[in-house]
């Protein structure tokens, strides 16, 4: 059933919580979680880098748990719970603290692969509130950066760890 | 990625129902290989049959002598289970390493057996510790289910419900990953078994498959000192641009030594 000019595409009306408040829209069956959130909705933070699962870009919160929203069609989240980089900080004004370190220990320079690396650095987090570095590395695997190298960013997530646990 | 009709079924039955009335629909379990593989469009069925939204092919048993995992469960769930750890050695270390974290959050152990890849992680440890698969109609041993590259008994309509392990004293998987893809370029399950040592291999050939030679030797004397010196055949192993049969080969052996070593030390090998 190969697609033919002109045909229709299969289409279905998506809907889920994004960053805690209903969301809804029509999809293709075919579009991927990331081109949803991007195109149709506008949350642009989550970026695509490769569109084959590798580099992390594009690392969202589905139920809680961190996935690459580019292996993942934007119809599998209807019902669930997503958040984006958009949702992490309390307001407009402060970032989040694991944010705030990424800056704080230059963790970032283009920032391409920053939403992604942080989406990661809170999934870590949430099941191993004080990882150690060599935790975080392997953690990262998922995550590719192409300038600063991973040190700081290394060092970001466990200040960051730091703070979120101190502060709980 | 060309168009296809999605559908969410609640059950089994459902699921099979969808097979039967499509001809050229595709099971997804976590979608990890699929997506991919329909993205280059070498994959393009007309109904995608998602047995995410099936309650009974999730979750992790303790069943006494063995321990059952739910198709559709995670490499993420396996490597966190307390259940897992305490029945069977290594198999949690061996979900740990597949992949990265966000496709241990999505993979899952039906996904992974059903498709089978050379290079795959779990099929060591399935043939290793002589695991039974249980489908909606039948239950079929390790021992008969690898039968070649991407290739199992399963047929197209058949939907794999569970994998049941049985718990085993000692266990370790040892793997030497392709540092780009995290696929095992060779990996190795050693498991003390009710009916002795038992050696799989994967990423080595084109099917995973019992090292007898590490077995015997194992059998005999269950050391990393037993393994010194023994080779492995060559004229099966893959070649790639990564290693060439030869280098496959001694790589068997040393993985095969690590997991003993593992074993012997109570510490499973660093990833």
């Amino acid at each position: 059933m190969l697609q033919q000019p002109g045909d229709a595409f299969l289409t279905a009306t998506v809907s889920f919580e994004l960053n805690g408040k209903p969301v809804s829209g029509a999809a293709e069956n075919r579009t991927l979680l990331v081109d949803f959130l991007r195109d149709a909705l506008g949350y642009t933070g989550t970026h695509v880098g490769c569109d084959t699962s590798q580099c992390g870009a594009c690392v969202v919160h589905v139920n809680g748990r961190s996935v690459k929203a580019c292996s993942m069609l934007a119809v599998q989240a209807e019902g669930m719970r997503v958040t984006t980089i958009e949702g992490v900080a309390p307001n407009r004004d402060e970032l989040h603290p694991m944010q705030e370190a990424f800056r704080e220990h230059h963790g970032l320079q283009c920032g391409f692969c920053t939403p992604g690396m942080i989406m990661s650095a809170l999934d870590l987090v949430s099941r191993n509130p004080n990882p150690s570095e060599r935790e975080i590395t392997e953690w990262l695997e998922g995550n590719m950066c192409r300038c600063t190298g991973y040190l700081n960013i290394v060092k970001a997530v466990k200040a960051g760890s730091e703070t979120m646990r101190a502060a709980s | 990625m060309y168009d296809f009709a999605y559908h969410r079924p609640a059950s089994v039955a459902e699921a099979r129902q969808l097979l039967a009335d499509n001809e050229d629909a595709k099971l997804i379990a976590g979608g990890m290989t699929l997506f991919p593989t329909m993205k280059m469009r070498l994959a393009s069925p007309s109904d995608l049959i998602d047995l995410g939204g099936i309650e009974s092919l999730h979750g992790i048993r303790d069943a006494g002598d063995s321990v059952e995992i739910g198709a559709m469960t995670t490499h993420a769930d396996i490597a966190a289970s307390e259940v897992v750890r305490a029945g069977i050695p290594g198999l949690a270390e061996l979900a740990g390493l597949i992949g990265d974290a966000q496709v241990r959050n999505r993979g899952t152990l039906g996904g992974s057996l059903s498709n089978c890849d050379p290079a795959a992680d779990y099929p060591a440890a399935v043939l290793a510790l002589n695991a039974v698969i249980r489908t909606d109609r039948r239950e079929i041993s390790a021992d008969s289910y690898f039968l070649g590259m991407f290739e199992t008994p399963l047929e197209p309509d058949e939907i794999l419900e569970s994998v049941r392990f049985p718990k085993v004293p000692r266990a370790a998987y040892a793997k030497f990953p392709n540092p780009a893809s995290r696929y095992a370029v060779v990996g190795v399950m050693i498991a003390e078994t009710a009916r002795g040592v038992r050696a799989a291999v994967t990423g080595a050939a084109a099917c995973v498959f019992r090292a007898t030679a590490i077995e015997a030797a194992l059998s005999k004397d269950f050391s990393e000192r037993a393994l010194e010196g023994l080779t492995i055949a060559t004229p099966e192993l893959n070649e790639d641009s990564f290693a060439n049969a030869e280098y496959r080969a001694h790589l068997v052996v040393v993985m095969a030594r690590r997991a003993v070593a593992a074993i012997s030390s109570g510490q499973q090998p660093p990833g």
